[in-house]
């Protein structure tokens, strides 16, 4: 089945021009999952999470619940929601933040109660100016209707919620980059271990990052049930989820879709969403997951976008972007750019990373600039194995987060896959296609 | 201490209070200045160096690490071209083609007037509408050359100006006031913090005398 009847959870208001006002909110069920939330115990409503077995929609899919778990007992421990959304082509948190503020910040006040955290930090990716504004605003709104502060809602919970802008820089998505930045600092991912911020986190004490879409899936999850959004999806893979849809459709978008009973194909011809490929042509190749993420081909287009299926196939969901790319698409130009971007947002910190992202973006491009040499291509990979050895997936590191490993993915995907493509280039010192 | 004028040292030392170690404001200080001076003077950050106990360099080591905060003086409209894999696929290659050929500049360059600054940008996420362009951090959604022509022209006529904020200013909706959660509470959380911190870094001081002592 193409569209379910799941319903919608974090996009049931995007309906309305007003979506982001606090009378838009409170006229649509606005607030009761915290006013739910503080009627249970702390371990009530973290139970629920669990019981939802809601994977982390950042990127890695970490289950909440698990994460929240690990938080290490410590009289001050903080909760950090990333908004740094820059994984290129995802644009699902930048929706959530301009169009739906308020939803976010009632997660972050039941997460945090939940969490008994008493100061929450949302850092918002600094290019978001237009969310930025949304969000301060609503969150004056919480806190002049008793919903944040002192004593909410009359509870006896007190919270204060602080939203940071960041400044431009990709790697500060990576959890322990974004905390150092909230300290004021350069975006360098931390080595690990400690492996997860639960332990040692912002300013050393324990701390839970949580994403926007993870968060704004609380209140539906205080107010339904962890039941009842463990009973939408499939596997390990639940509830509904926030998909990107980009590239060459009719109808580039986000789209709310329940997960594994929906496919790619469903998401990128069903009328309601994408809407088919631009022109009818045919799909030559997809990014499932954000640039990150290894591509598939049109065969295999009917699998489900679910966690487990897509990681056995052999990429992943990742940030939830999916970049359609048709015939008429150059794959050498596509990957070059893919890797132009990887080279310009390294941190710098670990070798492979910092040369590697730049030598392969200088052979890429002399090959789409029709300067290439045969062996070109097999350097590539050479230079990629260096950088995530064995070019597997998922992929081995060399370096201190994730980035590294990530940079071979579109080169990996675009010669295994158009290897003719590349030689071509090389050959006739322009693209075959024009 | 006279570089911020006096509302916009009040808001910076609203900015401070907000954070449990005031070094974790440098961001927001660096784009309160700015605000106020359009890009980040080397007076603005040894102003921010003082408010949060730290050195000039310390300041200009983080703001240097992003792209957003400027080191050096950029146009009165910062005009950022997407031209990463979505706006690739949407023709923004071309776009920054036109772009600074109209313009007479390459990527990264202001018009002599220094009205227009144009930035080769890296994903903007507003991959829907393609070629993602945005105006001082303002989206203003998929532009055909032609478009773009017509942008230009609106903004340095000043047609713009309602929606596209002043220079510098990424913000325009300020907190409406300082925590709440409960003064005594915060002021034992961050003694809490601070002993922690110093427990550690003792222990890490210790483990290093003692391996030092082996060696």
């Amino acid at each position: 089945m193409a569209v379910t009847d799941a319903p919608r959870i974090v996009t049931a208001r995007l309906g309305h021009d007003d979506s982001h006002t606090l009378e838009r909110y409170l006229a649509t069920g606005g607030y009761e999952g915290l006013r739910k939330a503080l009627t249970m115990t702390p371990e009530a409503v973290a139970a629920e999470v669990d019981a939802a077995s809601l994977l982390g929609r950042g990127g890695a899919g970490f289950p909440a619940g698990r994460k929240w778990s690990m938080l290490r007992k410590d009289p001050v421990t903080y909760l950090v929601v990333n908004g740094d959304e820059s994984e290129p082509a995802t644009f699902k948190d930048h929706l959530l933040i301009e169009r739906d503020p308020h939803q976010l910040i009632e997660g972050v006040l039941i997460a945090a109660y939940a969490l008994q955290v008493t100061q929450a930090f949302v850092y918002v990716r600094g290019e978001f100016a237009l969310g930025l504004e949304r969000v301060t605003q609503a969150l004056n709104e919480a806190y002049d209707y008793g919903a944040a502060g002192t004593d909410i809602f009359g509870s006896g919970f007190s919270i204060d919620v602080v939203v940071h802008p960041g400044a431009g820089a990709y790697i500060c998505g990576e959890e322990t980059a974004l905390l150092e930045s909230l300290e004021g600092k350069r975006g360098f991912p931390r080595i690990k271990p400690p492996y997860f911020p639960a332990a040692v986190g912002l300013y050393g004490q324990p701390t839970v990052v949580n994403n926007v879409e993870t968060m704004s899936n609380m209140p539906w999850i205080v107010l339904h049930g962890g039941e009842a959004f463990a009973g939408l999806g499939e596997g390990r893979s639940a509830g509904t989820r926030l998909f990107a849809l980009s590239g060459h459709v009719r109808r580039p978008g986000t789209y709310e879709v329940e997960m594994v009973k929906t496919t790619f194909r469903d998401l990128v011809y069903a009328p309601v969403y994408g809407g088919g490929v631009l022109g009818d042509r045919k799909v030559k190749a997809i990014i499932p997951g954000g640039v990150s993420a290894p591509w598939f081909g049109p065969e295999q287009l009917d699998l489900p976008l679910g966690q487990d299926e897509v990681g056995n196939a052999g990429s992943m969901l990742g940030s939830g972007a999916i970049t359609v790319m048709d015939s008429s698409t150059c794959m050498v130009r596509a990957a070059w750019r893919i890797t132009k971007f990887f080279a310009r947002e390294s941190c710098g910190q670990c070798t492979p990373c910092r040369e590697g992202s730049g030598w392969l973006e200088r052979v890429l491009r002399r090959i789409e600039q029709g300067e290439g040499r045969e062996e070109d291509v097999d350097l590539l990979l050479d230079v990629s194995d260096n950088i995530a050895p064995g070019l597997q997936w998922p992929p081995q590191q060399t370096t201190i987060c994730v980035l590294g490993p990530s940079i071979p993915s579109s080169i990996h995907s675009a010669i295994d896959m158009f290897r003719d493509e590349f030689l071509l280039h090389v050959k006739e010192g322009r693209c075959p296609g024009g | 201490m006279t570089h911020f004028d006096a509302e916009t040292a009040a808001r910076a030392r609203e900015l401070v209070k907000l954070y449990p170690e005031p070094r974790s404001a440098l961001i927001p200080l660096c784009h309160l200045a700015q605000e106020q001076d359009g890009w980040l003077r080397p007076e603005a950050m040894e102003e921010i160096a003082a408010l949060l106990g730290i050195t000039p360099a310390e300041v200009r080591g983080t703001a240097t690490f992003y792209d957003m905060l400027h080191t050096e003086p950029v146009g009165r409209y910062l005009v950022s071209v997407c031209t990463n894999i979505a706006c690739l696929l949407g023709g923004a290659e071309e776009l920054l083609e036109h772009a600074e050929r109209t313009l007479g500049m390459r990527a990264g360059g202001t018009t002599s007037d220094g009205m227009i600054t144009l930035e080769d940008a890296e994903c903007l996420a507003g991959c829907d509408r393609t070629p993602c362009v945005t105006v001082n951090h303002r989206y203003v959604g998929g532009l055909s050359p032609l478009a773009f022509d017509q942008l230009i022209a609106d903004l340095r006529a000043g047609r713009r100006d309602g929606e596209v904020p002043p220079h510098g200013t990424l913000v325009r909706v300020r907190r409406n006031g300082g925590l709440r959660a409960g003064k005594e509470q915060i002021a034992s959380e961050r003694a809490a913090t601070a002993d922690a911190q110093a427990a550690r870094a003792r222990a890490a001081k210790e483990a290093a005398e003692a391996q030092g002592g082996g060696a």
